[in-house]
């Protein structure tokens, strides 16, 4: 099938080689020790809600259009926020570098999300508005976001729908073939967009493929397979970052006049989450280590139906949809006698009659029963198991029954509903939930928590941004179903691109460092030290036993529930194990190859600082709130009570120095439109 | 859930890098729960093979559910196992027995040179979808999503093919290590979408020509490719794609 005529392809080709990237090189200096001072400024624009962020495009400085291709900007990670920045950038006209570490910019973890995402279309005429997806996310976060970035993230919603359409993502649609919808995590409005159970898959394909695009173009230059290991910084601005090539172990560095931040969340500090594999917090905290603040890193968020672990040699747990509480009815015996019968097998779910289950969220929220939001039904989930009443060989496990769905609209019409995720289960488990109850169990899932950024997406650090996941910005303490897409793509397409315009006006073209400039060689040497560090230590325990170790600390202490001293306990334990790892460590090979225990080995050193922050923070946070629930602090009947005179405030930390407590600084959340009430689903 | 643990052997690829010629080893995997996944039983080799004094075996995994396409390797001759509509990271252990010997090795195919034991390198796809694998919008500039309204059988048709993970099954399967069931789930996608008609022909040359250079084996509709899809792409859209291109060839007026 060769066609021989010069295709696209061939010519995009040619086009490549002639694309010059070349930028006036600042003559070299030596390695500054300026700092810009610490500051947080949210920079939020004055003036109504409804008119702050035109309001505030007109004002942001414009690059340009000539000069654009003079500028450089560096951007981690592929996911939805990396890949929409990236090519957005590169259509704009910057030349754009991307980093990611899978083999291909589509397989950012991104890829696994399933429900769908929320849009202010008001397709559906149900009442739904930009003020009330606004309202919603501010309510469900429990009041610990930023208004005007949540009002912005609800304006520009109705863009991303627009712009994924255009670019092919084939939505769900009803027969007319206008786009469908369904309601999603307890909204009284039907505004989520779906393609079946891949949504994540399909908006990261539509901006992969703008990213592709722009790759043939030569517009941006992809680095797969490449690690970011640090941040480099020149008289306090980020201008670059050094990375490792991850199948030769080649470290170089880079440079450019921006750098963006878009590398996930840090899900994995737990050792299991239903994050993929290799997501970390590597890029986030190296850049924190640097002088970026650190924001809120105990808001985390455990998702309640997820497969329950099934032995020490669990690598990661899967989701199913929170669309199965719909139907499904969560119960577990009454009785610990009989759940201890349950997990040796002597009883079997179905021998136990109605009068002896106990359906404890129906029992404890009349009103909400089985959709109470997530951080609730996972609290309960733990409650019930902690009390002996699990029903899985591990203890940790509840009923998700559907045999009343069954009998109330018969078996097909259950499996129309959800039969990919009975199949699924049944993958994994073994066992089909048409005949016995699924059993689930709480497992995290998202990080509300991450860089601190201002309104314009940059952090403390100037020329350095956090978009998607990676940033702290628009959830609160709670993120609510199918928000998290929005957020991704709303950063990378709609918001960055317009705001780092201002940064790059205002440094000008000559600011990028040349790739000599020491500051350069200074990092990446003790990126080159530390490597060196973990592959001469020729321990004992591999990188695995070590994160397995971390992620029960952080689980049993800073999981759903939390109290001050096991907060205290985990911030004395984990210096220690930290140690151990600096002493005790084993990995196998060399650097210069494909050396995936170095690669974990690095990952886990750095969520080995880092989970003592989120302890730090989950400890000074003396409210229950959203995804943090401090047992000191809940009402009588056992619901998270928050405290808005005390802690109404982001909390931003600083990195000290090494084994030194860091500083927390406070940036007050205030309230124009929303007001402030408890949630209750009772 | 549980049943009783077994003991396997396990001949796994051992390659150093590209140039390495490579060569079967052979490992236990003894205590193997059924509940483990195929890659959680890696892991737990692994882990033994560096309390040896080892270096574990290179394979490439992220989500490990059956999203992203990371993971590949051929089990037993097939790729991804052999379980209907499954990738090797959602393959349990329930589905082997005890004592088995299970043979594991990376894709093989030209175009998919092998960096160490089992990873192998794929960006040849990515090369391919660079040439044309999109629809030219630019952020900001579209229209309203319900201003180009798409019969639902279209959308879910596309759909069908558009839930390729991009993992290489398909060409480690064939025998001529073609990507044609790879390309055609690309181009038939974005074809069956009226947002893509503009580029229809473009597109279906520029990704078929690309795929050619790559070095990938031509299609003689074996069907080995359908079978080992974990999505279950269907080989109908490879006679779609060969209409699409016929189609553009007809077009451009050239061949
Ligand atoms: C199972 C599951 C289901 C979900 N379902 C939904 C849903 O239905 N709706 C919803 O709204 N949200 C959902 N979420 C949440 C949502 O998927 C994520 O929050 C979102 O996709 C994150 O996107 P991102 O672009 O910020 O980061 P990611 O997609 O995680 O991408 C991170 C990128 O950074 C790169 N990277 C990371 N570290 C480095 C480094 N050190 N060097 C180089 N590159 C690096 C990675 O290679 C990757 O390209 C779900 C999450 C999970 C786990
Ligand atoms: S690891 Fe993602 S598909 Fe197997």
């Amino acid at each position: 099938m060769a066609a021989k005529k010069k295709t696209t392809a061939a010519k995009a080709k040619a086009a490549k080689k002639t694309t010059t990237r070349k930028t006036a090189p600042r003559a070299a200096k030596k390695v500054s020790q300026k700092k810009v001072p610490f500051k947080l400024d949210s920079g939020i624009p004055a003036g109504a809600m409804d008119e702050k962020w035109d309001k505030h495009r007109f004002n942001l400085k414009l690059v340009n259009p000539a000069n654009k291709r003079k500028y450089e900007v560096i951007v981690v990670g592929s996911g939805l926020a990396g890949a929409s920045a990236a090519a957005t950038l590169a259509e704009l006209g910057y030349n754009v570098k991307c980093f990611c570490y899978q083999d291909s910019p589509r397989r950012a973890h991104s890829i696994a999300a399933q429900g769908g995402i929320n849009a202010a279309k008001n397709y559906q005429n149900d009442g739904d508005s930009v003020y009330r997806l606004f309202y919603d996310t501010v309510k469900g976060g429990d009041y610990r976001s930023r208004e005007a970035n949540v009002y912005r993230l609800a304006q520009v919603s109705v863009d991303i729908i627009d712009q994924c359409a255009a670019q092919g993502v084939p939505f769900a649609r009803e027969y007319g073939g206008l786009l469908a919808n369904r309601s999603f995590g307890g909204a009284q409005v039907s505004r989520t967009f779906y393609a079946r159970g891949q949504t994540g898959q399909q908006l990261l394909l539509g901006a992969y493929s703008s990213l592709n695009r722009q790759i043939g173009l030569g517009k941006v230059k992809m680095y797969p397979r490449t690690e970011m290991l640090d941040v480099v910084l020149v008289e306090g601005h980020a201008k670059g970052i050094v990375v490792r090539d991850m199948v030769t172990g080649k470290i170089s560095n880079h440079s450019a006049h921006a750098v963006v931040l878009a590398t996930g969340g840090y899900g994995n500090v737990f050792f299991l989450s239903t994050n993929a594999m290799g997501c970390n917090v590597t890029a986030a905290y190296r850049a924190y280590k640097r002088g970026a603040a650190f924001a809120n890193p105990c808001f985390t968020q455990i998702h309640p139906t997820c497969i329950p672990v099934s032995g020490e040699h669990q690598s990661k747990l899967t989701l199913m949809s929170e669309s199965l509480r719909n139907d499904g009815r969560v119960w577990v015996p009454k009785d610990k006698k009989i759940a201890a019968k349950i997990r040796s097998g002597e009883l079997n779910p179905k021998d136990i009659a109605d009068k002896d289950r106990d359906y404890f969220l129906e029992r404890k929220y009349p009103s909400f029963g089985n959709l109470v939001p997530r951080d609730v039904a996972s609290r309960n989930a733990k409650e019930v198991c902690d009390e002996g009443r699990g029903v899985v060989p591990s203890g940790l496990g509840v009923y998700l029954d559907f045999a009343d769905a069954i009998k109330r609209m018969g078996e097909n019409t259950v499996r129309e509903r959800y039969g990919n995720l009975f199949d699924m289960y049944e993958k994994i488990t073994g066992s089909n939930a048409y005949k016995n109850p699924m059993t689930i169990y709480p497992a995290v899932h998202y990080t509300m928590g991450g860089l601190w950024v201002d309104y314009n997406l940059m952090s403390n650090l100037p020329g350095l941004f956090a978009i998607g996941e990676a940033n702290f910005s628009d959830h609160g303490a709670n993120r609510l179903g199918a928000s998290a897409l929005m957020q991704g793509l709303a950063d990378g397409y709609f918001v960055l691109p317009y705001t780092i315009g201002q940064y790059l006006a205002n440094v000008g073209i000559d600011d990028r460092p040349n790739q000599d400039d020491p500051a350069f060689s200074a990092v990446q040497q003790e990126v080159e030290t530390r490597i060196n560090n973990l592959l001469s230590i020729n321990g004992d325990r591999t990188p695995t036993s070590f994160h397995r170790e971390l992620g029960k600390i952080i689980w049993d202490n800073c999981g759903m529930s939390r109290n001050k001293k096991g907060l205290e306990e985990a911030i004395q334990i984990i210096p220690k194990l930290r140690k151990e790892f600096w002493q005790n460590l084993s990995v196998p090979g060399e650097n210069a190859s494909l050396n995936q225990s170095l690669e974990h080995a690095g990952r886990v050193a750095d969520f080995l600082e880092f989970g003592e922050l989120m302890c730090r923070d989950a400890l000074q946070r003396e409210e229950s709130c959203g995804g943090h629930f401090r047992e000191e602090h809940q009402t009588p009947e056992g619901e998270a009570k928050r405290n808005d005179a005390k802690f109404s405030f982001v909390g931003a930390w600083e990195y000290q120095g090494e084994n030194k407590t860091p500083k927390l600084h406070k940036e007050t959340l205030a309230y124009e439109e929303v007001k402030m009430t408890q949630r209750s689903y009772k | 859930m549980s049943g009783e643990a077994m003991n396997l052997t396990l001949r796994v690829w051992r390659q150093d890098d590209a140039e390495d010629a490579g060569r079967f080893e052979t490992y236990n995997a003894p205590d193997i729960s059924p509940d483990m996944s195929f890659l959680e039983m890696l892991d737990v080799v692994n882990e033994g093979i560096i309390a040896d004094g080892g270096e574990p075996i290179a394979f490439d995994s992220d989500c490990r559910e059956g999203i992203c396409g990371t993971c590949s390797m051929v089990i037993n001759g097939v790729a991804h196992g052999g379980q209907q509509g499954t990738t090797a990271c959602q393959l349990h252990m329930r589905h082997f027995r005890d004592g088995d010997t299970i043979t594991i090795e990376p894709w093989r195919a030209t175009a998919f040179p092998v960096h160490r034991d089992l990873i192998v390198d794929r960006t040849s796809f990515e090369r391919i979808q660079q040439a044309g694998g999109f629809i030219s919008v630019r952020t900001g500039s579209v229209p309203d999503a319900n201003a180009t309204p798409v019969p639902k059988e279209d959308s879910d048709l596309a759909m069908d093919a558009a839930q390729c993970i991009g993992c290489g099954a398909c060409v480690a399967a064939c025998k001529n290590a073609s990507a044609m069931l790879f390309v055609a789930a690309k181009v038939s996608h974005l074809s069956l979408m009226p947002q893509g008609q503009p580029e229809r022909e473009r597109r279906a040359l520029a990704m078929v020509q690309q795929m050619d250079e790559e070095g990938f084996g031509n299609c003689t509709v074996t069907g080995s490719c359908e079978a080992v899809c974990p999505k279950e792409i269907s080989l109908d859209f490879i006679a779609r794609m060969n209409r699409e291109y016929g189609r553009a060839i007809l077009k451009s007026g050239c061949n």
